[in-house]
């Protein structure tokens, strides 16, 4: 082999990048799985199941985002007999009152930071800005 | 037809994960197995390649010259293109890898009438090239996501930029990277069928990294934005980090299109080594681009030289061959010494 003082940190350079991730993790070391906290008033029922909320909220707040505001169609869903208006804090978060507790555990595991909150307040904000004013 | 071989294996590739990831018990086999079959093969192979690389002697000294060599101090000499000492080929070398400079000064020649020959300057593959790439490089890096926990700051950044840069729109938000990505593999085939010379010479081992690619990113694109039946992106994640701690859980289950781009990646890793996309090594290896050329100053000596045989110089030849040459009337350096008369 030729060139080995140049060849074989290199390729051990090129390992240690390819295995990153499992170096970074500390080898064995998942890390915590995030634990998103159910609604504190015990309601069982969403717009939607379980399932296709966990896959697809994003788009449904997405599309009642453009339906509200751009499209001015602000109906009132009826599932179940629960009334729901179409809205982060109209409808998800009445019962989904933590922010910090249920929408931040998994969207900081997933490293995903939705700008909702640019113009939204979570419940604990709302509340505060009340009392200043 | 070449392409038609390439593009079918592909498709051969999405169905066999397609349908294997439906029968139960074989998400461990697409999930884990072959992926971490995939990733050893990937290493190994390629850790392979290189040491068989750096085994083979370079007899010669090739760099490319493509300035002003070093010559009297008074003419300039093109540093990074007729580089003499290390730290100008490093230069040259990082520059090659990083802008893909070769590729800047790629040239069509087209016949007219006359005939006539004429070269000119084609850009083209410089910036298919440079759109894939990086676009590709990019879209790596962002998957770390789904392997790191916690999620470093740089990376949430980098993703913060990726869809900045495509304006913030939709959900889950798109990337600009997506879309470059697609672009670039479509321009770079669209490259080889377009123009003609190119066309002829490509294979079926050009066109398939090219589908596969292309495979790749539609699925994940197809993953992320439409068919997120059963994509929960915490139990993917829970299945990742698994795979790159060595113990990998099926939280829940998981929708076919994760399989099938999965196992695209993972048919990426094992043929990668193997293939021409081994230019990621071989970039560093190619003695047309690491050498010096300073042949003049220092003599690069053949590795496979047999060290029993001593130069031979021309008047070591002529006094071996003096008497013969001049009997053949050649000229010689040195006559013959005077014959004694009897």
């Amino acid at each position: 082999m030729y060139n080995k003082g140049t060849i074989i940190p290199g390729l051990a350079l090129f390992v240690l990048f390819v295995t990153f991730p499992i170096w970074f993790n500390g080898l064995t070391t998942a890390g915590d799985l995030p634990k998103p906290e159910l609604p504190p008033g015990g309601e069982k029922q969403c717009v939607m199941p379980a399932d296709y909320m966990r896959a697809n909220h994003m788009q449904l707040l997405n599309e009642w985002r453009d339906n509200v505001l751009r499209d001015g169609n602000r109906e009132i869903l009826e599932i179940d007999g629960k009334k729901y208006r179409k809205g982060l804090q109209m409808a998800c978060m009445a019962c989904h009152t933590k922010k910090e507790k249920f929408c931040d555990s998994c969207h900081t595991y997933a490293a995903v930071t939705p700008y909702c909150w640019d113009c939204h307040l979570t419940p604990n904000e709302a509340a505060s800005k009340e009392a200043i004013h | 037809m070449k392409y038609t071989f390439s593009f079918l294996a592909v498709i051969a590739l999405v169905l066999i994960a397609w349908l294997g990831s439906q029968i139960p018990g074989m998400q461990y086999l697409f999930g884990v197995a072959i992926p971490y079959l995939a990733i050893m093969i990937f290493l190994g192979g390629f850790v392979y390649r290189v040491v068989q690389w750096a085994k083979s002697p370079v007899p010669f000294s090739i760099p490319t010259t493509c300035g002003q060599g070093a010559s009297l101090d008074f003419i300039k000499q093109d540093k990074l293109d007729c580089p003499t000492k290390t730290s100008e080929v490093v230069a040259r070398m990082f520059l090659e890898i990083v802008t893909f400079r070769s590729l800047f000064r790629n040239t069509k020649s087209e016949l007219h009438e006359g005939p006539k020959i004429t070269y000119e300057s084609s850009k083209w593959l410089w910036l298919f090239a440079l759109i894939f790439h990086y676009s590709f490089l990019v879209v790596v890096i962002r998957h770390m996501r789904l392997f790191l926990n916690p999620v470093p700051a740089w990376l949430e950044f980098l993703d913060f930029l990726d869809a900045g840069a495509a304006l913030q729109v939709g959900a889950p938000l798109l990337y600009a990277t997506d879309l470059a990505l697609v672009l670039g593999v479509v321009l770079l085939f669209g490259r080889r069928l377009v123009n003609r010379q190119v066309r002829y010479i490509s294979l079926a081992n050009d066109y398939f990294p090219l589908f596969l690619i292309f495979g790749i990113a539609t699925t994940g694109i197809l993953m992320r934005y439409f068919l997120r039946t059963n994509i929960d992106i915490i139990s993917i994640k829970e299945l990742l980090v698994g795979l790159v701690t060595f113990s990998p859980v099926f939280a829940a289950k998981i929708g076919s299109i994760f399989y099938i781009h999965l196992f695209l990646v993972s048919t990426l890793l094992i043929y990668f080594p193997f293939s021409k996309l081994m230019h990621l090594g071989g970039v560093f290896m190619s003695p047309t681009r690491n050498m010096a050329n300073n042949s003049r100053a220092k003599r690069h000596i053949n590795p496979w030289n047999d060290p029993t045989i001593k130069p031979h110089s021309y008047a070591g030849y002529e006094d071996e061959f003096r008497e013969f040459m001049v009997d053949a009337g050649i000229p010689v350096e040195k006559e013959l010494p005077p014959q004694k008369d009897e």
